[in-house]
This record gives structure tokens, sequence and C-alpha cells, in this order.
């Protein structure tokens, strides 16, 4: 009890202060389990994808579904630590192309909604996601 | 380990590619859906009255896009067709023609000049459209929107008609600088348009007239908010000059539904407010535009 008022102090203090950064989305987009079930879902869309799954074809795909949680979590604004490869370095040579990206786009809004995610608060998400496009699309 | 995997893989598609190309791999339908927009008035890659700065149809920077158009605006007094093909390179350069009529159903006849119950303008539209800098989808990071720059030169059929009612000449051609950005964050759409123009009532009237004959510059602008990757409603703006002094000419707006049923199919609906019309007010009426392509 004793510990509780300054934890909820504190948490006025971030909704109430100017500047102090006031990231839903994570929340928004239901935590980790969220994230998780929209990774889940949307790795199993590129895998169907004729345009895409070549990429995934040797790669580990429990290491890839983790890699994305993580990752996907960081860009909401959840508390993990991306520590994977950059982005630019993750594609160097796969000769991506704007279709491609879009594709993969395409495949993680379908997964979006399958899980129930709001259109608003997908394109939240998408919004932090497209400036890799300039990373990814090297060809 | 797994990048090595991963360039293999990437090796593979990237032999196969380039060898089995085809002319037709061209037609890549790549990009995100809507984001070629929908067929403005005067054919080029827009909403309904304004421009936007994004290429026609659904081909990426590697790719082309094509699409054909029908639009109807029914109006108190008059209606107004356009029909036209628009062609988009690598994302870059856009290219259409559209077809327009003006039916003056009862006017003609009532204006006094000569001209029958029907009596009908035409005019032929080629457009061109130039990217020059920016990415209204991609660059979420930052402020610069996509701007492109183009020109419509319109020919009427109706010359003498136009010298009739005070207009300066049948052929004009109008120039614009666009701008668009896509607020992803927001699911909001902001399109703004600088256009230099002569026209009167878009060219169906003629360009230049005995009030003014010079060019003016003109602003359309538009908002539109997605509610789905498929829907999108929102609202437009065009200012117009009135360079008739028989004819008043005011600002055009409308309210208008996108539907996108897949990137083959679009349909639009609009309430549109063309204002003063010749000796006719208030047409306002019903926008209806359907967009076939890929």
């Amino acid at each position: 009890m004793k510990k509780a008022i300054p934890v909820s102090f504190a948490m006025l203090l971030a909704l109430t202060a100017p500047g102090i950064s006031q990231d839903t989305l994570f929340a928004d987009m239901g935590g980790q389990a969220g994230i998780d079930r929209i990774v889940e879902a949307s790795v199993e869309n590129y895998l169907a994808d004729p345009c895409i799954k070549a990429v995934f074809e040797e790669s580990n795909m429990d290491r890839v579904r983790a890699q994305f949680k993580i990752q996907f979590c960081q860009i909401a604004g959840g508390p993990c630590q991306y520590t994977g490869h950059g982005m630019a370095e993750a594609h160097k040579g796969l000769h991506l192309t704007n279709a491609d990206f879009n594709a993969v786009v395409e495949d993680l809004q379908d997964a979006m909604d399958k899980v129930g995610l709001p259109f608003a608060t997908q394109n939240r998400f998408l919004a932090r996601l497209a400036p890799m496009q300039r990373h990814v699309v090297t060809k | 380990m797994r990048l090595t995997c991963l360039a293999l893989a990437a090796g593979l598609v990237c032999l196969v590619g380039p060898v089995a190309a085809q002319p037709w791999d061209l037609l890549d339908s790549g990009k995100l859906l809507a984001t070629g927009g929908v067929s403005q008035i005067e054919g080029a890659g827009g909403g309904g009255l304004a421009n936007w700065a994004l290429i026609t149809g659904y081909g990426t920077r590697d790719g082309i896009g094509a699409n054909l158009h029908y639009t109807t605006v029914l109006l108190p007094d008059y209606r107004l067709q356009s029909a036209g093909v628009a062609i988009g390179l690598f994302d870059r350069l856009e290219l259409s023609y559209a077809w327009q009529e003006f039916d003056t159903q009862d006017v003609g006849a009532a204006l006094g000049l000569g001209l029958g119950r029907g009596f009908t303008f035409h005019q032929n539209i080629f457009g061109a459209k130039l990217k020059l800098i920016g990415d209204a989808v991609y660059e979420q990071d930052e402020w610069l929107p996509q701007i492109s720059i183009g020109l419509q030169h319109k020919e009427n059929d109706r010359g003498a008609i136009i010298g009739a009612i005070g207009g300066r000449s049948d052929e004009g051609t109008d120039y614009y600088l666009s701008a668009s950005k896509l607020f992803l964050a927001q699911s909001l759409l902001l399109n703004a348009t600088w256009r230099q123009t002569r026209a009167n009532q878009f060219g169906i009237l003629g360009f230049g007239g005995d009030k003014q004959d010079s060019y003016s510059a003109q602003f359309e602008g538009s908002a539109a908010y997605l509610f789905s990757r498929r829907f999108a409603v929102g609202a437009e703006l065009r200012t117009k000059p009135s360079n008739l002094s028989i004819a008043r000419e005011q600002n055009a707006w409308d309210v208008f539904a996108a539907y996108f049923f897949n990137k083959n199919v679009s349909a639009t609906l609009a309430y549109a407010d063309l204002g003063s019309i010749v000796i006719r007010e208030n047409q306002r009426g019903a926008y209806l535009s359907l967009q076939a392509g890929l």
C-alpha cells in the first residue's frame, strides 16, 4: 500500500505532464499477447504468399517469429529491446522491390484484420513501419 | 547464417526474375489499394474535382499502371460527362486523355443564341503529370509531401458559341503544382494544388473572357479519411476564375465517398456543388464515377 501511492502518482504525472510521451500503441495493440497473435498470423500469411515465401525458404521460422515479436513490441513502444539486424543489413542483397514491400504490408494488414485490430490502430502501427521502405527496397 | 540463407533464397528469385521477365510483367499492380487514387473530372489521377500529386494506377516504380474511367455529374439544369484513359509510368510520369461532354439541356434554347434543346459542348483534354520529389505514402517520418507538376491541354469544339458569350479562345492549357501527403497514423490523406488557368467552367465555356483574359492562380484541395483499405470519405474544394461578364462563375466543392472493390474497380459517389453556371444558379447534384484498371 505504501508503494502504491508513489507509483500511481508517477502514472498520473506521466498522463498529465506535457512533453512526456503518451504512447498507447503497445497497449492498444493488446500488449505482447496481441502483438504475438499478429506476428503468428502475419508469418503464416508470408509463408502462403507466392511473392514472399521464397525470402523465408531457408530461414529458421521459430527464430524469425521470435525476432518479429521483439521488434514489433519495440516499434509499438513496448518494453522490449530489439537486438537483431538493422533493416538495411537484414535485407541487403535481397533485391526486394516496392511490390514485394507492399505485398508484405498487405499480408500484415490481413493478419491485423484477422486478429480484429481496428483499422485506425493498424495505421498508427504501419506509419512507424512505412519509413523502413527506404532500407528494405533496394531494387 | 540466416542472412546467408536469405541471400541464397533471394538470389534464386533474382536469377529467375529477370530471365523470365515478360513485357506484361511491367503491369505489376504492386501499389497499395487506393494509392493510385480515382480519376478526377479532367482525367488525371486524383479525387473528383481536385487533382492529386500521386501518379495514377497501380504500377510501382518498377512498373506501369493504366485505367479507364467514366464520370457523370447530374445537375439541375445540365449534365456533365467525362470518359477517359490514363497511364502511370514507373510511378513517375502520368499521361491521360479525357473526353468531356456538357449537355445544356433546356438552357441552350433559353439563351437565345439559336442553340436548340440539348446543345452540347465537348472537350478533349490531354494531361501529363510528373512526380518531382517526395513519397506521400512511405515517408511517414518526414513532413515533405509528394510534389508533382503537370499540365492539362484542353480543346473545345464550340469556338463560335464561346466567342458569342465573350470567351477568347476555344483551347487552353492549365499548369499545376500538386502536393499530397498521407498522414497514415491519422488515416488522413491531404491534397493541395495550385493551378494556373484561363479556363471558364473547366474549359467547357472556353478560355479567357471579356472580364479577364489572363491566367490566374486557383486552388484545389481535398481531405479524405480512410475508414478501411477499401473505403474513404472526404471533401474537396476548387476555386475557379470568373472571366465572363455574362456568366458569373463560383467555386466548386463536394463531399464524396469512394469504394475500392479491389485494385481493378473503384466507384466514387459525391454530392457536388458547381455553383452558378451561365444563367442557372445553384448547380448542385450527384457525381458518380467508375474506374477500371490495374
